[in-house]
């Protein structure tokens, strides 16, 4: 009686099939905790929140070094750059793009740094959509590893101001 | 400070400031009916601001129509999550929380001057939030996460409005520790008001989150601090951004218990495990902010994996076995009035044509199936990678604040307004379907916002065309988000204009009992046979399984789906 006194005798312990859900329940709630631990060992997606601080300024003085080492290209004014594999990679987004474009290798792993110059934006990989917080301040690792080839698109995902739904960017993979 | 000190604790006793209710019997304290006039009546008001905001947001989304300019987008963004998310329940709240410590409880409220201070502060905040929103002069959506920075008055309204609502919150235990300190009330407190004070334990968790989060933040806006940093700034503000959700599951949850039993006389089948439950939602919600986190830089694996598994599902658990009870509680009942046949044969008999009833089950039916089980898997650590920030999110959470709390407490306010308010509702006949409409709304809302999110596109963004990616497939979810909202807008509008309708030119149901929406009664020629109440629940037995099987292949596609894109450590 939800409104009411329950009986005054109203402890009893679990029985019948309000014990079997309650079990069961909890094995599935087991069964749910241990799949992450599993898939962080066993699993090729995680994301472990690789980071390093790191101020706007000597961001963006990283990106320009890596940005003149490796250009190979123009796409929309924006230099299109091409790494060794298993190098450091950095893209950086700011309002309202992502800067530079990527052109990597399918199967061959990368260490891609993301910050930000200003606010906070979310980098989404579109049409494979994967999304990641990015943050200013704070340079986010994702050890990368394309097994798709052709062109993608970066959708910036977290609110960054009046032109947050144009800031659009490339990355290449062949 | 008031006159109502004077007066004995007990609401039964003579001299107390009380009436009787004509149609439950119970002592109904005036002080504690007038502050949830208040407060119900304020929380409405911004159920409709938000409710105007919702369609203009819907019809912008939905790419065919694309409604408003881009930067009232924003704004109408930032209002409708403030005035929906935070104003409207939470006026709702503290109107549950003080009748949950009064008229059950047999006691008066602890004190009208306290009352009179919450509710200032609470209107105060929050309508100097919205005229700062509305002036453009905050759009920073409503997480305003930083380095974005709105208008001092902005963070200072919410500050008021966190106040106020901790001070209410405060008034309520103040009513628990004289009840008990007078006696009002014999044994143990109802499953109602237990319910309730666990909400109010969240709440007071949640709201000295929110301060943390956000005097620094006012402080940095005037100018005297330095800027608080943004990653401590997301895991604090989701302290209050996430367990807020738990209060919200508190009281809706209480809600279900309240009307199951209004409308069937269900009771618990056993009172040791709802009250349980009820003590893990206290006991593990307090770490799951981190699911807001998964995916975020500068916050550690283990941390991230801990605290959603360990904590999270030990709450996880606790909605489980509310998803079993409450529902096992009505089937008794009903069985009890003799609708024994066969596993769903009970259900024909449910009183569907009283609006609280069928809201409080419409509630439950979304909250479970959709918003119960999409919030688990989303917030599984690795599955984050596929739908953060993007519309599932979103879709998600319409089923459960919305379809979920916002329909039960709908629910809640068709006996409010005839027991409190003792005006019977006008247009009855649109009262019985307001409900229908509403769960049917967004249950396309949310359908419609989680695949075109799955189909990658953003939650928050005024426009998908300049990624120049969406094909036909996804335009044709945003259309089936638009339908979903006009139908629940609409209904939300019915709701307010029933309401509003109704206290003002409702007819009176003073000095008899209120105009009843139905009840389920005892079957014809009911034969007085002996339940066995630990196995008779069998529809809900059976209801549970296919959630369960439900929620796992949920569950386990997802995984699927996470393993087919690209790798990433
Ligand atoms: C009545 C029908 C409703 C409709 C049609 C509706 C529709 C929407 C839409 C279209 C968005 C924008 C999604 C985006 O672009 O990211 C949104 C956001 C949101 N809604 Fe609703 N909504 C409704 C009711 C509610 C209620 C009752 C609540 C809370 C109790 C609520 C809470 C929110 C929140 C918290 C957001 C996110 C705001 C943000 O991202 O900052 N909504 N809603
Ligand atoms: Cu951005
Ligand atoms: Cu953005």
């Amino acid at each position: 009686m939800a409104l009411l006194a329950p009986p005054k005798d109203w402890y009893h312990p679990a029985a019948g099939a309000e014990r079997l859900w309650i079990g069961i329940a909890l094995v599935w709630c087991f069964v749910m905790s241990l799949m992450m631990p599993y898939w962080h060992f066993r699993g090729k997606q995680n994301a472990n929140g690789t980071t390093y601080t790191v101020t706007p300024k000597d961001y963006l003085e990283r990106t320009e070094k890596f940005v003149a080492a490796n250009k190979v290209g123009d796409l929309n004014g924006i230099p299109i750059v091409q790494p060794a594999p298993g190098t450091d990679i950095y893209l950086l987004g700011r309002m309202w793009n992502w800067y530079p474009v990527l052109k990597l290798q399918k199967g061959e792993t990368y260490r891609l740094h993301i910050s930000s110059m200003d606010l906070q934006h979310g980098f989404s990989l579109q049409p494979v959509n994967m999304n990641f917080q990015v943050v200013p301040g704070y340079d986010h690792v994702l050890t990368l590893t394309p097994t798709s080839s052709g062109e993608f698109t970066i959708v910036c995902n977290e609110f960054c101001g009046i032109g947050h739904s144009t800031m659009i960017g490339k990355m290449l993979v062949e | 400070m008031t006159t109502t000190t004077l007066h004995p604790a007990a609401l039964t006793d003579a001299g107390a400031a009380s009436r009787s209710c004509e149609t439950t019997g119970l002592r109904v304290c005036l002080s504690g009916q007038q502050f949830i006039k208040l407060n119900a009546v304020a929380g409405i008001v911004f159920l409709l601001l938000g409710g105007i905001a919702a369609i203009l947001l819907a019809l912008t989304r939905w790419q065919a129509v694309h409604l408003l300019p881009v930067d009232w987008f924003y704004r109408i963004l930032t209002f409708h999550g403030l005035n929906m998310l935070i104003f409207w329940i939470l006026f709702f709240e503290v109107a549950i929380l003080y009748f949950a410590c009064t008229i059950p409880l047999n006691c008066r409220l602890f004190s009208r001057g306290v009352a009179w201070v919450s509710f200032g502060l609470m209107l105060t905040g929050a309508i100097m939030t919205d005229v700062v929103i509305l002036q453009g002069k905050a759009d920073v959506l409503m997480t305003s996460y930083l380095p974005l920075l709105a208008h001092p008055l902005f963070y200072l309204g919410i500050i008021l409005m966190a106040v106020g609502t901790l001070i209410g919150v405060f008034n309520f235990f103040g009513t628990l520790y004289i009840a008990r300190k007078n006696r009002t009330y014999e044994g143990s407190m109802p499953l109602v008001t237990f319910g309730a004070l666990a909400a109010a334990i969240i709440a007071v968790l949640t709201l000295l989150h929110g301060a943390i989060a956000m005097i620094p933040t006012f402080t940095f806006s005037m100018g005297w601090t330095a800027e608080p940093d943004p990653i401590w700034y997301r895991m604090i503000w989701w302290g209050l951004g996430h367990q807020s959700q738990q209060v919200n599951v508190c009281a809706m949850v209480t809600v279900w218990y309240l009307v199951g039993f209004l409308a069937t006389g269900a009771k618990p089948v056993n009172e040791t495990i709802c009250r349980g439950a009820f003590v893990l939602y206290i006991l593990f919600i307090n770490l799951a902010s981190a699911h807001h986190l998964l995916v975020d830089p500068g916050v550690g694996v283990t941390w991230k994996i801990w605290n959603t598994s360990y904590a999270m599902y030990l709450a996880v658990l606790a909605s489980m076995i509310h998803a079993f009870t409450v529902p096992a509680s009505i089937e008794i009942a009903m069985r009890e009035k003799g609708y024994v046949r066969g596993i769903f044969g009970w259900v024909g008999a449910l009183p569907w044509r009283n609006p609280a009833f069928s809201a409080a089950i419409i509630s439950l039916l979304i909250f479970g199936f959709i918003g119960g089980i999409t919030g688990v898997t989303l917030g599984t650590q690795q599955i984050n990678i596929i739908a953060h920030n993007t519309l599932r999110i979103t879709g998600h959470f319409h089923a459960t604040v919305v379809g979920g709390t916002t329909l039960a407490f709908m629910g809640l306010a068709y006996y409010v307004i005839p027991l409190i308010f003792r005006k019977d509702f006008i247009a009855r006949p649109l009262a019985r379907i307001q409900p229908w409409l509403f769960g049917g709304g967004i249950l396309l809302v949310s359908i419609g916002m989680s695949f075109a999110g799955s189909l990658g596109v953003a939650r928050r963004s005024y426009d998908i065309e300049p990624a120049g990616i969406y094909g036909p497939t996804t335009h044709l979810f945003l259309g089936i988000m638009g339908v979903g909202a006009i139908l629940a807008v609409t209904s939300l509008f019915l709701f307010v204009g029933l309401c509003v309708g109704t206290l003002l030119f409702g007819k009176s149901n003073q000095g008899r009992a209120m105009e009843d929406w139905g009840v389920a009664v005892a079957a014809p020629g009911i034969k007085q046979g002996t339940l066995d109440v630990h196995w008779a629940m069998k529809g809900t037995i059976v209801l549970t399984f296919i959630f369960l099987a439900c929620f796992a292949v949920y569950y386990f596609a997802n995984w699927k789906a996470l393993a087919d894109v690209w790798y990433v450590r």
